[in-house]
């Protein structure tokens, strides 16, 4: 079982980090998408991998626990990252709209900064 | 008066000025007079106490953890500059409000003054060198806003800069001292590091602290090499050079270094470094004094000299020569300040600066004349004057000086100085009193009002009293300094007399007197001579290496931070794999202490669907529509196994992020474009695939490492576990935690949830008020659309849905504190309920039924957790403790009540608020005209009749 969560693990990694650095937004949403996957898998499964033991208190008898800390991580992060996909969507569309293009690095030509001015 | 106090008080005071500007100049000129009127009756109060040679204290522990106290402490030292700074900014505030024209903002101007006063105050009283570090680097920035007080002038903002360039960075340099003199001493605190003067000059360290603290000393009391910036500070209003570059701030490293010449003092290092850098500085300032036509100017590298002469004392490392430093300090600021003024008066008065312009006004100005002249006699070190005394005594110690086995450098040097000191000083007067009288001034040079010379004639009365009679009126203040300086030893066999017989010192003052008028008589060609002379430009080359360092750091930033995200991400992941791999090779591992699980049949199929839906997006990731199907098929799985690996919340969560995130995604994809075009290399596809493969074996390999072994310490976990219940009230620990344990966490995660739906909110805002909008509205859409976009199956499901999945939405919330469940789950269920409405029967429909906005839901959902966490104030519990119990109403089954709920509640409400305002936001890009039906059942009527190009036919 560990080597199976171990490896999706390695193999979204992988995938999440070839597609952010791809040249234009939706690939690097995406690339997000499943990096976050990993991220939230890895960090679960620092609690160590358990069956039949949810966190859930049993009153009448003496059962196994998992982890619930990283579970609680990990619920918030699920949540918090849907937001930060949004805002980035929302970001690529807007600027795709305004420039028509959806190219995430800057044109060679952009200049930098405003030419420092010196009094 | 407490030492906080009289530290506060200019802090306290500065509010005034700038307010009360508006109830005329006098008003704010008195508030600031008054503050510092107070805070030097404060300071003489402790008058008795001092001249026991009691050290008055106030303690107060700020953050001890760091060593930081606010410990003030006042001993002869501090009080005779708390004395020069309070008493002299005194007549400052007094000069400075007849000084200052119509137009200049003049609150500011006492706003910035007594800024600067409070963090130099703060400076001699401070106790612990962290804080006087503060007020160091206080003085700095209030002095830069003085400098350039007068914005409108290029060399004022130049000025500003450079002071603050090279102040500032010796202020740096100083920390880095202070810090490792902390460190070896075991206490930041002044009045113990004063007592370990062995420990510090046997660490090794003690070299590079004292260079490092000399550095910030240096600076700021403008020292070769770095006394350049000194007189470009004279750009500054008068009353600011007077204060700042004669009496006070070039002031404050000499007092650091008298401060901590007890401990540092005393050794071969300090004694070469401090004297040579001092004789150097003196002679220097001295020479370049004499050929500056600009009377500030001369003014500026005089005192350069004078602070030199200072330094070289203190660097003697002698007892006898810190008397002479501390005598000179108090002559210099009497003499000097006086000196500024006047300066300044001529300036007013005939319009001009310039040496070559002015001479003759004796007759003109008679008040001026005697005061200036008094007081530039003084410089000169003529008898019976303040200035000849220090002067005497300083030449006396250079006599006793030898400087590697050379027992003439020192004194030959120093006569020398001397020499050029009394050249100026003649100059000054028979340049500018002395002579004909001309017709050609700017203006009509006459004696000012009594405001602007009273201030430098209280001080040249000083200046001829202190020469008259020394001992008896700041003897007592002299040695009760001098004894603090030392350390408290005993103090050497000194007299403050004019007369001391027939002593080298004595021949020396004549032949630098004489030398002086000499030097003076023949000042026509000497200049000839100078201006002839290649002069390397001080500014000329700060400006350079402020333009090579602003060229480098521009070059470093356009290199790494060009606007190429994708440079970025793989800067970053290639560091993380650096470090990965330094980890990896140079750390150890422990063995595997746990059993690998068995492999399932099911979780096997689960995982070649993920890894090949992983695989396949990656190969077909340019088709954007099916790679996003295919990211769906991951999401599901990874809610499946957090379900099998017993962790039913976070499937829970996952499964309904997973819809919403889908919903989202699919709406974008409306508006980008469908593709993506290959514009990478082959070559950096392969550096790419690279790189990710190496960061996924990384990641794989140190979950794997880490799951097949034990913690390595005890975890919180087992107190989560065994305090939910007992502690929270609830049996589901995940939710426990997220309320309860770690509510103040969740908390502000609602909040940035809330602020991530605003951005979304607002960036909609901006963009659909650009042209964007009119673009969208004649947008034509990708694929062909349906011609049913409300099938009629699919309005009636969702409908009849909707109750069920608001049910479905409070069971799992209630249900959240004991069984898998929550305010985030119950959430996300419900924003989904809504989405289904909005897909099923349109926006404009959805729209028009909506009853509350979801900014509200947000803001009603934080203050509402908010107002359960301060509850908890109410009874003397920490923000956020939640309190619970049970109630048993026959026949119901016992049930429990917490607060958490109410958190619980304000989750909901916030995370129900977030999505739905970003999903909301999103769908009104794709808002157009004629999408709005009055029946949201009907059928498209473009399907069935397609009317208007009959119509059109028609009419052809």
């Amino acid at each position: 079982m560990e080597a199976l969560v171990a490896s999706a693990v390695g193999v979204m990694t992988a995938a999440g980090i070839f597609l952010i650095l791809r040249r234009r937004t939706f690939p690097v949403i995406l690339g997000l998408s499943l990096l976050t996957y990993a991220v939230n898998v890895f960090l679960f499964a620092t609690g160590r991998l358990a069956l039949d033991a949810p966190a859930v208190l049993n009153k009448y008898k003496e059962v196994p626990y998992t982890d619930p800390l990283p579970q609680a991580l990990v619920l918030t992060a699920i949540v918090i990252s849907f937001g930060m996909t949004a805002v980035i969507v929302m970001i690529a569309l807007s600027a795709y709209l305004s420039s028509k293009d959806d190219h995430i690095d800057m044109n060679a030509n952009d200049s930098v900064d405003a030419p420092g001015e010196d009094a | 008066m407490s030492l906080f106090l009289i530290a506060a008080l200019p802090f306290l005071g500065a509010v005034f000025p700038a307010l009360l500007i508006r109830a005329g100049r006098n008003a704010a000129a008195s508030a600031a007079g008054l503050t510092t009127f107070l805070a030097l009756m404060g300071l003489l109060i402790h008058i008795p106490s001092v001249m026991r040679g009691d050290v008055v204290t106030a303690r107060f522990e700020w953050m001890p953890a760091l060593g930081l106290n606010a410990n003030f402490m006042l001993d002869g030292l501090g009080f005779l500059f708390a004395l020069l700074i309070l008493g002299i900014g005194l007549l400052i505030i007094l000069y400075a409000r007849f000084y200052l024209s119509r137009e200049d903002p003049m609150g500011q101007f006492y706003t910035y003054l007594l800024l600067f006063q409070g963090a130099m105050v703060g400076i001699v009283l401070s106790d612990n060198i962290l804080l006087l570090l503060i007020f160091w680097e206080l003085t700095s920035l209030s002095s830069f806003l003085l400098i350039g007080y007068w914005k409108h002038l290029p060399e004022g903002r130049q000025g500003a800069r450079m002071a603050l360039a090279v102040t500032g960075s010796g202020g740096l340099a100083m920390i880095a001292g202070m810090l490792i003199l902390g460190n070896i001493v075991g206490s930041y605190d002044l009045s113990v590091i004063l007592q370990n003067k062995e420990l510090i000059q046997a660490s090794p360290y003690y070299l590079p602290a004292l260079i490092l603290i000399l550095l910030g000393c240096f600076t700021k009391s403008a020292q070769f090499p770095f006394h350049f910036w000194l007189p470009h500070a004279m750009a500054a209003p008068t009353p600011v050079s007077a204060y700042l570059h004669s009496a006070t701030m070039v002031k404050a490293g000499l007092f650091l270094m008298a401060r901590m010449w007890p401990v540092l003092a005393g050794t071969d290092a300090w004694f070469y470094i401090v004297a040579t850098t001092g004789l150097i500085t003196m002679l220097m300032g001295a020479v370049i004094a004499l050929f500056k036509d600009d009377l500030k100017a001369l003014l500026a590298f005089s005192t350069v000299s004078h602070l030199g002469l200072v330094t070289m004392l203190l660097g003697f490392g002698t007892k006898i020569a810190a008397v002479a430093a501390i005598f000179h300090i108090i002559n210099h600021a009497t003499f000097k300040a006086a000196l500024f003024m006047t300066a300044g008066i001529v300036d007013h008065e005939t319009g001009t600066r310039d040496i070559k312009r002015l001479g003759g006004l004796r007759h003109l100005m008679p008040i001026t004349f005697t005061i200036g002249t008094i007081a530039a006699l003084s410089m000169a070190g003529i008898p019976p004057l303040n200035g000849f005394l220090s002067k005497e005594m300083m030449l006396e110690e250079t006599v006793h000086t030898t400087w590697l086995h050379s027992h003439y450098l020192v004194p030959g040097l120093a006569l020398l100085a001397a020499l050029f000191s009394a050249a100026y000083s003649f100059r000054f007067v028979s340049h500018v009193f002395l002579g004909p009288e001309r017709h050609d001034y700017p203006a009509h040079p006459h004696d000012p009002p009594v405001g602007l010379w009273l201030a430098p004639a209280f001080l040249v009365v000083l200046v001829v009293l202190i020469g008259l009679n020394s001992a008896a009126i700041v003897g007592p203040l002299v040695a009760v300094v001098s004894s603090a300086v030392i350390g408290g030893e005993k103090l050497p066999y000194y007299s403050l007399k004019l007369w001391h017989g027939f002593t080298p010192a004595l021949y020396m003052s004549v032949v630098a007197t004489l030398g002086g008028l000499f030097l003076l008589s023949l000042h026509r060609h000497e200049e000839k001579i100078w201006n002839a002379l290649p002069r390397p430009e001080a500014k000329v080359i700060f400006d350079t290496v402020i333009g090579v360092l602003t060229r480098l750091s521009r070059l470093i930033t356009d290199t790494l931070h060009n606007g190429v995200l994708s440079r970025y991400a793989v800067i970053m992941i290639g560091f993380t794999l650096a470090l990965g791999y330094y980890a990896y090779t140079t750390g150890t591992i422990g063995p595997e202490t746990r059993e690998a699980l068995p492999i399932q049949i099911i979780p096997l199929i689960g995982w070649i669907c993920l890894v090949g839906a992983t695989l396949a997006i990656m190969w077909f990731h340019r088709n954007r529509l099916l790679s996003l199907v295919l990211i769906g098929v991951v999401g599901l799985i990874v809610s499946m196994a957090f379900n099998y690996l017993s962790a039913p919340d976070l499937a829970l969560t996952q499964i309904s992020v997973e819809v919403v995130t889908m919903i989202l995604l699919l709406l974008s994809l409306n508006f980008l474009p469908t593709d993506t075009p290959w514009d990478s290399s082959a070559a950096r596809r392969w550096r790419d695939a690279a790189i990710s493969v190496m960061a996924g074996i990384g990641s794989g390999a140190l979950i794997y490492a880490l799951l097949l072994r034990d913690f390595a310490f005890p975890t919180i976990s087992e107190f989560h576990l065994a305090n939910s219940y007992k502690g929270g009230g609830g049996t589901n620990v995940v939710n426990v935690i997220l309320v309860d344990f770690r509510g103040f966490d969740t908390f502000g995660e609602i909040i940035v949830l809330g602020i991530a739906a605003l951005i979304i909110f607002a960036l909609t805002e901006a963009v659909l008020g650009t042209n964007v909008r009119s673009y969208l509205l004649n947008r034509k859409p990708h694929w062909p659309q349906s011609g049913d976009s409300h099938p009629l199956m699919m309005v009636v499901v969702t409908r009849m849905m909707m109750p069920i999945a608001l049910m479905v939405g409070a069971y799992i919330f209630f249900r959240g504190h004991n069984q898998p469940g929550g305010g985030f789950i119950a959430g996300l269920v419900v924003a989904i309920a809504f989405l289904m409405q909005y897909m099923a029967s349109g926006y404009t429909w959805a729209i028009e039924r909506q009853r509350f906005y979801y900014h509200g839901s947000i803001g009603w959902g934080v203050l509402i957790a908010a107002a359960t966490g301060l509850g908890a104030w109410f009874n003397d519990r920490p923000f956020l403790t939640s309190d619970f119990g049970y109630i048993h109403w026959p026949p119901l089954e016992e049930f429990e009540w917490a607060t958490a709920i109410l958190f619980d509640t304000g989750v909901f409400l916030a995370v129900l608020g977030a999505v739905m305002l970003a999903l909301d936001s999103l769908s009104r890009f794709a808002w157009q005209p004629g999408m709005a039906q009055e029946f949201p059942m009907d059928i498209n009527p473009l399907r069935d009749n397609p009317p208007q190009e009959e119509e059109n036919m028609e009419q052809v």
